[in-house]
């Protein structure tokens, strides 16, 4: 298998590792300064260094690429996803995956690719004044960013486990969609949350990254941006902090990085981090708040035939229904997908120990999981988590877990118990520390009516963090505008999840990708003295 | 365990009280595993992964040995604040006033039964602080997670592993 990000390396792109300086390096100059190498920094990085700008790119984790990706858990989790892909909410009630390496996020994602729906987009408009932004509008940049990631209808059946939703959601009358996915020649292994080890994933780091690479912009791994130094309404320089070779410990050297323009792209919770840290002007308060989760509850079934999760694409089909059942502002609704399950995943997150649970985890291949992704951010009530800085200077992340969460998990947990019996499940449980697993769907319903749904029992998680830098049509209610410019500081950008003012109710990564394109071809235009791009 | 302790544990009180003393004592952050606290994780990897462990006790031993180092390398992947954290937990539940509470006065984590050790999991895990809730999760995702992330334990769950060739 080539691996295109090893022959560049070795064609002469400008990487520099920075757990292997010696010494300080204050002598990094670039027009633009780009942090994190996620959608927002990898879309950036390709549309400014295209334009003929110089870009350097910051990202805190390492470079790692096909040849590296072994799948398996064990070496994947450490090195590609951010604390060992056990980053908690402050009470540790809310586990988060998110990656931490280059590509961010988009090398360990599932490939599920969906537009911004146009419901959100209206939202927006009514509650934070962004006209700027419908479907219609963005329409030719979800276009652009489809056709170069290859994000197409998977033509390949479901597996078994996206089945059960498929035939679970038919049986009761509720509608289905099969999920796009940006790949190209995929092998339809199952293993993308390990990172794709034959290139198909059209990740930022096999596409944006090299391109922009090719143009000759530098990218800086295992480097932490620590602070933007500005005077007045500019910023004139990005101090970083060396890790060393683990990714975790500073190595005491430093990096100054100087530039014309910064965009700060560290997703929802380096974002935010980065600003408070660097104590850029918040009159309102507003960074790091509304910060959402998609939060997560999961219902487990052990189906009569072989399931075998763990085998391909991981994310096929979709139930949209649960979303459109009340005003988007009512009591939330909820999106239903299937999970992936390999061992170390799917053992810690299941409940139980000692022989309940290897019951469990023998019929591991007959085992289905669903998720139901709670649309926070649009109820009044629901007004998401808050990003401040913990004791070391580094991102906690608080988020509450009120009556309005729990009253919608309930009907999820109910909602994908009675999908996965109308598929022909056996067993059915919520992931949940009291729940004593069902053999019928009445006996689902009853026993799930009245399970006691609190943290730390009923298992909560999330894979997609949005909001807490949020876009707005002034700086009485956002941090940065429509383009992802900052109000205060003129030549800083926000492009990354972290602009959105609620969470969107489908996963992000193509919403980021969209909005990025544009703001990051407004931006080169701008910093070039050209015209605007002819898209509107 | 008599009534008395069950209820204390069980309250968590005297938990919460320690694991700030804890804090205290282990501000120094992350370290290589003590002996004593070796002992309390195997005990703990005894109990969670009782069933999925062989019977014969030299075999066992040895799997729940490779289960404690396995848990080494997984923390030491975890975040400075958290490997704080968990060095603050694991000080509370060695040191003897924790170790008292937990499995009883007189008593070694090496000397305490599967059913012991169970029942103590099992009263972190349905208690109604939050911080002791939190402290069986971490102790269940460390010792799973540290379980089946290795290749041995596969065959007994019908896992085949990762596609092998053309790579």
């Amino acid at each position: 298998m080539n691996d295109p990000i090893r022959s560049g390396l070795a064609g002469g792109w400008r990487h520099l590792d920075a757990s292997l300086l010696t010494r300080n390096l204050t002598t990094l100059e670039a027009d633009v300064v780009i942090v994190g190498s996620g959608a927002g920094g990898g879309v950036t990085a390709d549309l400014l260094s295209a334009a003929g700008l110089r870009v350097v790119l910051v990202e805190e984790g390492p470079l790692r690429s096909s040849a590296d990706f072994k799948m398996r858990e064990a070496d994947a989790y450490p090195e590609l996803y951010q604390e060992s892909a056990a980053r908690k909410t402050s009470d540790k009630a809310i586990n988060i995956l998110q990656g931490r390496c280059v590509g961010g996020s988009t090398t360990v994602n599932w490939t599920s690719s969906f537009r911004t729906p146009p419901e959100v987009f209206d939202y927006w408009q009514r509650r934070f004044g962004l006209r700027q932004l419908s479907s219609t509008a963005m329409s030719s940049w979800f276009a652009v960013m489809e056709s170069k990631l290859s994000v197409r209808a998977w033509e390949t059946p479901p597996n078994p486990n996206n089945r059960v939703l498929a035939a679970g959601s038919e049986q009761l009358g509720i509608a289905t969609g099969s999920i796009r996915r940006n790949v190209k020649g995929c092998w339809n292994l199952g293993y993308c949350g390990m990172g794709c080890p034959t290139n198909a994933k059209q990740s930022m780091l096999l596409t944006t990254i090299p391109a922009a690479l090719a143009r000759g912009a530098t990218l800086c791994t295992r480097l932490r941006a620590e602070r933007l130094r500005f005077v007045g309404n500019r910023i004139s320089a990005l101090e970083c902090l060396a890790l060393q070779a683990d990714g975790i410990r500073p190595s005491g050297r430093r990096v100054q990085l100087r530039a014309r323009h910064f965009v700060v792209a560290a997703g929802a919770i380096g974002s935010p981090a980065l600003l408070l840290r660097s104590g850029v002007p918040d009159p309102q308060r507003l960074l790091g708040s509304r910060t959402f989760l998609h939060p997560v509850v999961i219902s487990a079934a052990l189906m009569p035939d072989r399931v075998d999760a763990y085998a391909g694409a991981p994310q096929s089909i979709y139930s949209d229904h649960f979303l459109h059942q009340a005003p988007i502002d009512g009591p939330l609704g909820f999106k239903l997908e299937a999970a992936p399950l390999h061992p170390v995943l799917y053992a810690t997150t299941l409940h139980g120990f000692g022989e309940a649970h290897v019951r469990l985890m023998r019929e591991f291949t007959h085992a289905n999981v669903l998720l139901a992704l709670l649309r926070d951010g649009f109820h009044p009530e629901s007004r998401g988590g808050q990003v401040r800085l913990g004791s070391d200077g580094l991102p906690v992340l608080d988020y509450p877990l009120g009556e309005t969460i729990w009253e919608a998990a309930r009907r999820a947990l109910l909602a994908m118990a009675e999908i996965q019996f109308a598929a022909g499940a056996r067993w059915v449980s919520p992931v949940h520390e009291a729940a004593p697993g069902y053999t019928s769907w009445p006996e689902a319903r009853k026993g799930i009516a009245e399970l006691p749904l609190k943290p730390f029992v009923c298992r909560v998680v999330s894979a997609h963090v949005m909001g807490g830098c949020a876009m707005a049509d002034g700086a009485q209610r956002g941090v940065v505008d429509h383009r992802g410019r900052h109000f205060w500081l003129e030549n800083l950008s926000v492009h990354d999840g972290s602009v959105f003012p609620t969470s969107l109710g489908v996963n992000p990564q193509l919403s980021i990708y969209g909005l990025t394109a544009r703001n990051a071809s407004l931006l080169a235009a701008d910093l070039l003295g050209r015209p605007p791009p002819l898209i509107p | 365990m008599n009534g008395a302790r069950r209820q204390f544990v069980r309250t968590g009180l005297a938990g919460g009280l320690l694991l700030s003393f804890c804090g205290w004592l282990n501000a120094a952050g992350a370290r290589p595993f003590a002996v004593g606290e070796r002992e309390m994780l195997a005990a703990i990897a005894n109990a969670l992964l009782d069933g999925a462990l062989p019977s014969e006790r030299e075999a066992r031993r040895r799997l729940v040995e490779q289960t404690v180092d396995a848990i080494g390398t997984e923390i030491a992947g975890l975040a400075l604040a958290t490997q704080k954290e968990l060095g603050e937990l694991f000080s509370l539940m060695v040191l003897a006033p924790g170790r008292m509470i937990i499995i009883g006065v007189g008593k070694s984590w090496r000397s305490a039964s599967v059913a012991e050790v169970a029942e103590f999991l099992q009263s972190w895990r349905t208690s109604r602080l939050s911080l002791l809730q939190s402290a069986y999760a971490a102790l269940h995702d460390l010792t799973f997670g540290a379980w089946y992330a290795h290749p041995d334990t596969w065959e007994a769950i019908g896992y085949p592993g990762p596609p092998r060739g053309y790579f």
